[in-house]
């Protein structure tokens, strides 16, 4: 356990890793997964099978499977040759998340009243405008909690890029484990809580703005 | 035509009768079901027109096809002399034209009641914010709400929400309102604010399609009475005519239902 304590900066440095890729890949399953459900509730039949067809696909797929394919599979097709291991990790997660990012904010889309889009279409904006003024502000509102789980098993799933090479918090715990095969469980404990740490942050976030936004729905 | 506070008040408003909503022929199906049958109706500049009938007789349909909220199957409607468009901008550019007032006010839940009245003007014309918020303090003022600018929807009471509703439409400066029953979903002693401030904008000149049972406010402001059942337009007369001497039978039977009540 010394090992742990005395390389703390290892663990602490590991976690940051985690945090990177949770953030990096939240972003861009957030913005990938706004525009799908917009694809999916808009005018444009061809855009609406498109994004319902990536999220059947995606949904699917194991998050290894999508891993192997942007790590191996991507390179030998010639793209993201050179990438660095955290785009590419981002990469991986941001695409395997999207698709629940998307539900949930559907979800979230169907629970806003018709006569909202309505209003905004009888006074003259677009669908994109509708959108992103009127629509999606009031989705993300009902969205809040499914979408903390989403990015809460997000955060849980950036682990599978250890499998790669990144030495995010897994991969790190697995290397004290070797090192330290006596004290598995305290290791296992101490990486539990960072990770718990990393949730409860999502968590807290979550309950904050439901707690803002309470007042303006 | 723009309405503006300084625009003049009084029943001797000067009425231009050249025609600003005109529907020719139209035809709209719900599937199988003939929900508007051979509509012809023209609304002049001016003009204001209430829309009366028993419930599913196409009334809200006729609305929504004005702005295009509702394709039509045939036919053809004219909003200043300019055919609706099809989609897309030009669509959202002539729904902006066209101001609605709906039964369940449909404010924007999350955002305030400036912002409510402000949006369309800074999003869809383009005004600067500043601008925007005078003009939309104005009309609040003139529907009597100025004071709640800065609360949410669901803090105001139906009258006042309804009275936001329409500074909303208002501030698009509209060629034409069209009301969908906006005071069937108040309590009795809210109908009226709204109703006056109807009156108001009749008085200023709002050329106006209202879809109301409020047999005072037709009487009070409309030039014409419009009476539909079965997707048709049964009688158009003057108010008087139709609420004494009713023509056809749907009509008389429907009068006597609603004055029973
Ligand atoms: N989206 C829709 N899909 C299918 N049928 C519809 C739809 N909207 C309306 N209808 C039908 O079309 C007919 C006309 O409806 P509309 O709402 O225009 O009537 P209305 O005169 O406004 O009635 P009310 O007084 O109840 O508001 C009704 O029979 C209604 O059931
Ligand atoms: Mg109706």
């Amino acid at each position: 356990m010394d090992d742990v304590f005395s390389n703390f900066d290892l663990v602490l440095k590991a976690f940051w890793m985690t945090v990177q890729l949770a953030v990096l890949s939240g972003v861009a399953a957030m913005v990938l997964g706004t525009l799908l459900a917009a694809m999916r509730v808009g005018p444009v039949a061809v855009l609406r099978t498109v994004a319902s067809t990536y999220v059947t696909v995606v949904r699917n797929t194991p998050l290894l499977v999508m891993c192997v394919f942007v790590f191996f599979a991507a390179p030998n097709l010639g793209l993201l040759v050179g990438t660095p291991f955290l785009v590419k990790g981002t990469i991986a997660v941001g695409l395997y998340t999207a698709p629940f990012v998307a539900e949930a904010i559907r979800s979230g889309v169907n629970a806003v009243p018709l006569g909202q889009a309505e209003a905004a279409r009888a006074i003259g904006m677009t669908f994109a405008q509708n959108m992103r003024h009127v629509v999606l502000p009031q989705a993300f509102r009902a969205s809040v909690p499914p979408l903390a789980s989403t990015l809460i098993a997000m955060t849980k799933n950036t682990s599978v890029v250890a499998v790669f090479g990144i030495m995010e918090a897994t991969a790190r715990m697995r290397y004290f484990v070797n090192r330290n095969a006596d004290d598995t469980i305290l290791i296992f404990v101490v990486f539990a809580i960072g990770y718990i740490l990393l949730v409860e942050l999502i968590s807290l976030g979550a309950v904050g703005l439901e707690r803002r936004w309470k007042a303006a729905r | 035509m723009t309405v503006t506070d300084d625009a003049p008040v009084g029943s001797g408003t000067p009425r231009s009768g050249e025609p600003l909503v005109e529907l020719t022929e139209v035809q709209k199906y719900y599937g199988g079901l003939h929900v508007l049958q051979d509509i012809d109706l023209t609304v002049d500049r001016g003009e204001v027109v209430v829309v009366i009938g028993p419930s599913g007789s196409g009334k809200s349909t006729l609305c929504r096809t004005i702005n295009r909220l509702e394709p039509i199957d045939s036919g053809r409607i004219l909003v200043d002399g300019a055919p609706l468009p099809q989609e897309g901008r030009a669509l959202a550019r002539h729904r902006a034209d066209v101001g609605m007032v709906f039964q369940s006010f449909n404010l924007f839940a999350h955002k305030t009641i400036l912002q409510n009245v402000t949006l369309g003007p800074i999003k869809v014309r383009g005004l600067a914010k500043g601008e925007a918020e005078t003009r939309a303090r104005e009309l609040l003022e003139r529907v009597g709400v100025a004071q709640q600018a800065d609360k949410y929807p669901a803090q105001l009471s139906g009258g006042q929400q309804q009275r936001v509703a329409i500074a909303r439409a208002l501030a698009m400066d509209p060629k034409v309102m069209l009301f969908d029953e906006p005071t069937s979903a108040l309590d009795p002693e809210m109908i009226k604010e709204v109703l006056d401030v109807m009156v108001d904008l009749a008085e200023r000149g709002m050329t106006m399609i209202v879809v109301t049972h409020e047999m005072g406010f037709a009487r009070t402001a409309a030039n014409r009475v419009v009476f539909m059942a079965d997707g048709r337009i049964l009688e158009t007369t003057d108010p008087e005519t139709f609420f004494t001497s009713p023509e056809s039978d749907r009509a008389k039977d429907f009068l006597g239902k609603i004055l029973k009540h």
